[in-house]
């Protein structure tokens, strides 16, 4: 035994910390970036990419994270082997990619369904007025269905916060790894997890608000209600 | 060999074929930890969406502040800590039931919000009608409330039953032998991790796509008539 206490896992625990809220940025703003690919794919009127996007949605929202992220670590390298490329990724290109295509594929789904809900009025009208496809997508379609998609994209995004937890299992140094080397340090099992899960919860609060302030300010974009 | 079955390595798919079994194994204990998980989510879930409701705000309070923290935080982090520190408090449970109870815990706080949604739905006049009508309170509830709360909430229900499914590989961390673990073993000893892994993806593939066919399924199955659904 030692006789480390609460405040000596502090340093430890906060370097962790950082890692996790770096993880969670980087995979949140990729992911939406995969998300609005995805779900506007979907929407595509070409065959080849609406199946393309509709099997990745598929494959990412049916199997599990964790099936997910040790595939990308585990077996992608030996299939790269196969095919005579490198695709041996360091654990955090491996983490962020599964995380990123995980959230993504969940928030096409948003994506799709919120542009789908844009009234199709607005896209005759845009039809009148002449407006070019690409004309109808950013000045009609997204800028209505940005509002609606945002309640969703913050629970996707604490959603996401709480996935980067299992990029432990591929030995990434995140808060999860940290807690649980400090554990195997000292035992003292109750007050390292006890601080894990409060400086989980106070990001996810962060993050919560962050969204939130973000949904406000394109809120503003929402049509009057008649 | 696992649980008594031999691999054969000659090559991937004969390694497929002769460790089917032994991934079926894992899946259904990745289907038991599911269903009680989901069982103790459905109890829990009940309780809190009670006290959530209670009129007081003494027990109203603390409830939500619960429910939120169960929902913000990872669900790794809860399975850890009941793993390590109950036994501390001299509760040494089996792994397989301390995970499910993490599980749920964790979507008992969800399936709260999908009762509360649910009982909120059914318009106000139905109630008044009811008190007009003289129940008591209990059969306002259980005869009036309920039915119609049903079938706005199976469906969610049936997506967080989903949810726990694909939740479960995460107990492999604290030696639940599931899907994962199993095929994890497998390619430690077979030093193949391809054709584990990929199998365990497919085996998700198909439960993921048979139980939303059985929520569209049971969704249709649910009386919609004399339930004004909006």
């Amino acid at each position: 035994m030692n006789d480390m206490t609460w405040l000596d896992y502090l340093p430890v625990l906060a370097q962790g910390a950082w890692v996790t809220v770096q993880l969670t940025f980087w995979s949140t703003i990729l992911g939406a970036v995969v998300a609005f690919g995805a779900g506007l794919g979907k929407l595509s009127r070409s065959r080849i990419l609406r199946g393309v996007c509709i099997s990745y949605i598929e494959v990412f929202r049916g199997t599990s994270l964790l099936v997910q992220l040790f595939w990308l670590y585990f077996a992608l390298p030996i299939v790269g082997e196969a095919i005579g490329f490198n695709l041996r990724m360091p654990p955090v290109t491996a983490g962020i990619v599964a995380l990123t295509l995980n959230i993504g594929a969940y928030g096409a789904e948003v994506v799709r369904g919120a542009v789908q809900a844009v009234t199709v009025q607005q896209y005759e009208a845009a039809r009148a007025l002449n407006f070019t496809p690409r004309q109808t997508l950013w000045r009609v379609a997204l800028p209505q269905a940005l509002p609606e998609m945002m309640p969703t994209f913050d629970n996707l995004a604490v959603q996401n916060l709480k996935d980067t937890a299992l990029v432990s299992l591929i030995t990434l140094g995140d808060l999860a790894m940290r807690a649980e080397q400090l554990r195997n340090y000292t035992q003292d099992s109750a007050t390292i997890y006890s601080m894990a899960l409060v400086m989980y919860f106070g990001m996810a609060l962060v993050l919560t608000t962050l969204m939130r302030a973000l949904g406000a300010m394109i809120g503003r974009w929402r049509p009057a209600r008649r | 060999m696992l649980f008594g079955f031999e691999w054969d390595t000659t090559n991937g798919w004969t390694l497929a074929v002769s460790i089917l079994p032994i991934l079926l194994l894992g899946l259904w204990v990745t289907l038991k930890a599911t269903v009680l998980g989901f069982a103790i989510a459905m109890v829990l879930g009940l309780v809190l969406a009670a006290l959530k409701a209670a009129p007081s705000r003494l027990v109203s309070w603390p409830a939500r502040a619960v429910s939120e923290f169960l929902r913000d935080t990872p669900l790794l982090i809860q399975l850890f800590f009941l793993y390590y520190v109950l036994p501390e408090f001299g509760l040494v449970l089996p792994a397989f039931l301390t995970g499910a109870i993490a599980l749920g815990l964790q979507y008992s706080a969800y399936l709260s919000e999908v009762y509360r949604a649910g009982i909120e739905a059914v318009p106000r006049g139905q109630t008044e009608a009811a008190v007009a009508l003289n129940l008591t309170p209990a059969r306002r509830f259980s005869r009036i409330v309920v039915p119609q709360a049903i079938p706005r909430i199976v469906p969610a229900m049936g997506n967080y039953l989903v949810s726990i499914m694909k939740d479960v590989p995460v107990l492999s961390v604290v030696t639940v032998l599931e899907m994962l673990n199993v095929a994890t073993i497998i390619g430690d000893r077979t030093f193949n991790y391809l054709v584990p892994l990929t199998m365990v993806g497919g085996l998700y593939l198909i439960m993921t796509l048979l139980a939303a066919q059985g929520v569209r399924l049971l969704d249709r199955a649910l009386p919609k008539t004399g339930i004004p659904l909006k």
